[in-house]
């Protein structure tokens, strides 16, 4: 029994050992946290772990133990939605949206770690999660008017 | 206009921006059987054997299926419109294997662990046969890969290992190159490059409460699927439906039946829901991937710089199989040869079988490979004759009111439709995007020292989907509290075609965009669309949505005039006016309409056929940088003009050009599906096959100039596919004005730049 906080709420997990957190995740309804790669190289899969981004579909479930993991789904409660969800979708920083959650966490690891990022934090960050839509122009965009302002412009 | 030409948020951004359960594979999977491809690991052979009783015997398998479950089905996994105008080459389990990575057989188990394990224990004997993986050694070659399907429908010459050929001639060419001042002529190559979407083909199916076959998939061509799948199973298209959901990225590669009819297979035979998902690296090998083609171009000009003659010669891989292999060399030939005006032009081309992956849609479909050839081939010729190259393109370009006579000869697998220029806007492009590059500046300015930058330029046309083909339809109802239900076979891959539409029919019904419901592509419960792929969906399933709404808003008007009893009224922000003065808003003429007078539900269906597909128009600029030690080029700029008519969604719109260009970059500098020799592919990772991440990306502009395309709705011309045309040849012509090095085939390693410099007579 391996025991974590997911989104804020203590969890228990009886898996097979061997299971990652990817499968965990998704089997427990947290699609979010995508299959991209075998490799963690798309980054699809990423995850706050106490805080920083991972690849979901590296670690082993019970690597876990104790540990704070944060998927998309803690970030936005009913209608509300989370400034930097909302500063993507006014910069038009979304095309298919795979990407986007993983963007969204990258993004929000960096604003929690760094003071007044700069341009080049963000595509240092953003280099973990692939995107093929968007040229990287508009989500970048985005993140600078939420870390400039903490509100979407 | 309110809403066509302004920012739109995209419709589905929040339910995307949240991470909801909204991709093919996001559904609780309790009782699924996981099915994974057993893939060929020869290049060429039969299967003499195949042994599944070591799989089959462990616990947890339900079942394997081979071609000796199957009779033979001869179709083509292109997904297009029906007959497909591709090769019916292919079955669903092939005897003979013609590509490391072609299907062999399928498992399906209670578990992924346990499926791959009996992919480990399927005891295959293969009588292996000579291979081809040059392109060049294919045409004539003793080893035929399609033996015995000479007369198969649009395969052209199985004997010889021609999938598809095109020999058109307008003109006499050989005597428009007599009476040529000059003639030039080169040969460039463009590689296997792989779409790369971010969600991998996924498919989902299972049989409804009432046994239809249900398929939930990552498809650009939900209504192809459904038939193909029909067809091959043997079962009618009204027992199946075909979900697409939001999907991940498809880019021409999920216009492909690939995995569906394997997945339903399984279902019909198990009774059991099925999933198949390809790893990354299947994704590689056993998907699909750009054409590789060998493309030269002969031009003939008079001292005038006035083009004589064009001849254009292509020779494409097309791997094991055929899909698309016709209509990519077409579009190739088409929509390069629509750009300049010569009174003689002759297209020659052969796409040939090779035991490599089968090459399919990529966005672009041929243009950007034959783009890559014509514009390098124009800045040699303004090189070699000393002229500015864009005077010399400016010279040439076909112009508003003239007849693009290739378009006539070559449609889509068979005659095509004329097509007369009614908006060009390739001279602002080239304006703006010379002013936002510094143009005059970086081009003369001396090259020295180690690091040399430099500027080149291509400009590039694209069609607005297939004339005469495409065909999309709509159905739009109201509702009672003045919403509307837009539901559409069109197919959203990501491009936000359905914000783009809402705003179309939110803009003739004079509604804010949230008024509109849209639900697209199921084939259960919208009208048919041919499907995403040819830069159609905004202009052909955007002129049925206006023809939709628009009955929709006479309907509107009529009821309204009924129920004030009023003969003349107009519609003024949400009602219908009566000229005395009366009003009534839609909320209440559509609730008297359910409820109380004139009983009615106010809808329309509409369905569009287009005979025109005006091209876009784009001028691609690059700013570069060689490293003249190490051969490394650095991309600091790209900038891009395009001219897609009115613009219905410009932040969209931008994000398709920013979106486009790295994916060019990659072609044009970092991606390369390599093999080794046995046809095996070595780089199927995204370690070892390069993508254009963040911190590779140099910086970029992407603007549109407005003209008004007269066939197109509120003006718009096409917007998806033409911004990838032009980064390739103009990051070479970049290279060759930074360091005087001409390299002809992509993607432009620094190992073939410095070998270039290496060679230069003066360093």
């Amino acid at each position: 029994m391996i025991q974590f906080q997911l989104n804020g709420k203590q969890v228990s997990a009886n898996v097979r050992p061997g299971t990652t957190l990817l499968d965990f995740l998704r089997d427990k309804g947290y699609f979010s946290v995508k299959y991209g790669s075998d490799k963690g190289e798309t980054g699809a899969d990423t995850i706050l772990v106490d805080g920083n981004m991972m690849n979901a579909s590296l670690m082993l479930i019970h690597t876990v133990s104790g540990k704070n993991i944060e998927t998309v789904e803690s970030f936005a409660h009913g209608q509300d939605v989370h400034p930097l969800q909302d500063s993507f979708i006014e910069e038009g920083a979304i095309q298919c949206g795979y990407c986007t959650p993983g963007m969204v966490l990258a993004i929000e690891s960096l604003a929690r770690e760094k003071d007044n990022p700069n341009e080049s934090d963000v595509k240092d960050v953003l280099a973990g999660v692939y995107c093929r839509c968007t040229g990287y122009v508009k989500p970048v965009k985005a993140a600078m008017n939420y870390l400039a302002t903490g509100e979407p412009k | 206009m309110k809403i066509v030409g302004k920012k739109t948020r995209r419709v589905d951004g929040l339910s995307l921006a949240k991470g909801k359960a909204v991709f093919a594979d996001d559904m609780p999977k309790k009782d699924y059987l996981y099915a994974k491809i057993l893939h060929s690991p020869i290049a060429h052979g039969k299967i003499v054997s195949i042994d599944k009783s070591k799989a089959l015997a462990l616990d947890g398998i339900e079942i394997i299926l081979t071609h000796e479950d199957f009779t033979p089905h001869y179709f083509t996994t292109a997904g297009q419109g029906y007959p497909e105008p591709s090769p019916r080459d292919t079955s669903m389990f092939n005897k003979t294997m013609r590509f490391v990575g072609d299907r062999v057989a399928v498992v399906a188990g209670e578990s992924l662990e346990v499926v791959e394990e009996a992919l480990a224990l399927i005891d295959v004997e293969y009588e292996e046969l000579p291979t081809i993986f040059d392109m060049g050694d294919s045409i004539d070659n003793d080893t035929v890969i399609h033996p015995g399907k000479d007369g198969f429908s649009f395969l052209h010459d199985a004997s010889r290992n021609i999938a598809a050929n095109i020999s058109e001639e307008l003109g006499d060419v050989q005597k428009g190159f007599n009476d040529s001042d000059y003639v030039f002529e080169g040969t460039y190559f463009t590689p296997y490059a792989q779409q790369c979407s971010i969600e991998p083909h996924i498919t989902l199916t299972w049989l409804d409460e009432n046994d239809r076959l249900i398929i939930r998939t990552a498809t650009q061509v939900p209504y192809h699927v459904r038939r193909v799948v029909a067809e091959i199973l043997d079962i009618p298209v009204g027992k199946i439906r075909v979900i697409k959901p939001r999907i991940g990225g498809g880019f021409g590669g999920k216009q492909e039946i690939l995995n569906e009819e394997v997945c339903s297979a399984v279902t019909l035979n198990t009774g059991k829901p099925c999933r198949l998902e390809y790893t990354r690296e299947e994704e590689f090998y056993a998907a699909r991937s750009r054409h590789p083609q060998k493309v030269t171009y002969k031009i003939g000009l008079n001292k005038d710089l006035m083009m004589q003659s064009i001849d254009m010669e292509i020779l494409q891989n097309c791997g094991g199989y055929g899909p698309h292999a016709l209509t990519v060399m077409s579009v190739s030939a088409s929509k390069t040869l629509a750009l300049y005006r010569a009174p003689n032009v002759r297209i020659q081309a052969n796409a040939v079988y090779t035991n490599l992956p089968p090459a399919g849609a990529y966005r672009g479909y041929g243009a950007p490979q034959g783009y890559f050839a014509l514009e390098s081939l124009m800045d040699e010729i303004a090189e070699q004759l000393n002229v500015d190259p864009i005077e010399l393109r400016k010279k040439n370009y076909f112009r508003e009111g003239e007849d693009v006579s290739i378009a006539k000869v070559l449609g889509e697998g068979r005659e095509g439709f004329p097509v007369i220029l009614q908006s060009n806007g390739i001279d602002a492009c080239i304006d703006r995007g010379r002013e936002l590059i510094d143009w005059d500046t970086l081009k003369n300015e001396k090259k020295s020292g180690i690091f040399r930058r430099g500027v080149g330029m291509a400009t590039v046309a694209q069609a607005s989907g297939i004339a005469g083909i495409d065909m999309g339809s709509v159905f739009i109802k109201m509702n009672e509290d003045g919403s509307f239900n837009l539901n559409m076979g069109a197919t959203d891959l990501g491009t936000g075609s359905d914000t783009a539409l809402a705003q179309i029919a939110a803009e003739v019904l004079d509604v804010p965009v949230d008024k509109m419901i849209v639900i697209s592509s199921d084939t259960d419960t919208t009208p048919f669309d041919t499907g995403a792929y040819a830069s159609s969906t905004t202009y052909v399933t955007g002129a049925a949505v206006k023809k939709a709404a628009e009955d929709v808003l006479s309907q509107i008007l009529e009821q309204g005039k009924k129920l004030l009893e009023v003969d003349e009224a107009t519609i003024e922000n949400n009602q219908v006016v009566s000229t005395d003065g009366q009003s009534i808003s839609y909320q209440d003429i559509c609730t008297k309409s359910f409820y109380t007078d004139h009983q009615t539900q106010i809808q329309a269906v509409a369905s569009k056929v287009s005979y025109d597909s005006p091209p876009p128009y784009n001028a691609t600029f690059a700013d570069v940088i060689v490293d003249t030690e190490t051969g490394f080029v650095k991309v600091n700029k790209i900038v891009s003009i395009t001219d897609s008519g009115q613009i219905i969604n410009p932040q969209m719109s931008e994000g398709q050009a920013e979106g486009a260009i790295p994916q060019s970059l990659g072609m044009t500098l970092t991606e390369h599906m390599i093999f080794d020799d046995k046809g095996r592919p070595i780089n199927t990772d995204f370690e070892n096959y390069h993508i254009y991440t963040s911190i590779d990306m140099p910086e970029i502009i992407a603007e549109f100039v407005h003209t008004d395309e007269p066939t197109g709705p509120y003006g718009a011309k096409a917007v998806a596919e033409i911004p990838i045309n032009g980064p390739a040849p103009a990051v070479a012509n970049a290279i060759y004005n930074a360091c005087g090095v001409r390299i002809r085939e992509c993607p432009i390693t620094p190992e073939k730049v410095l070998n270039g410099i290496n060679q230069l007579p003066i360093k």
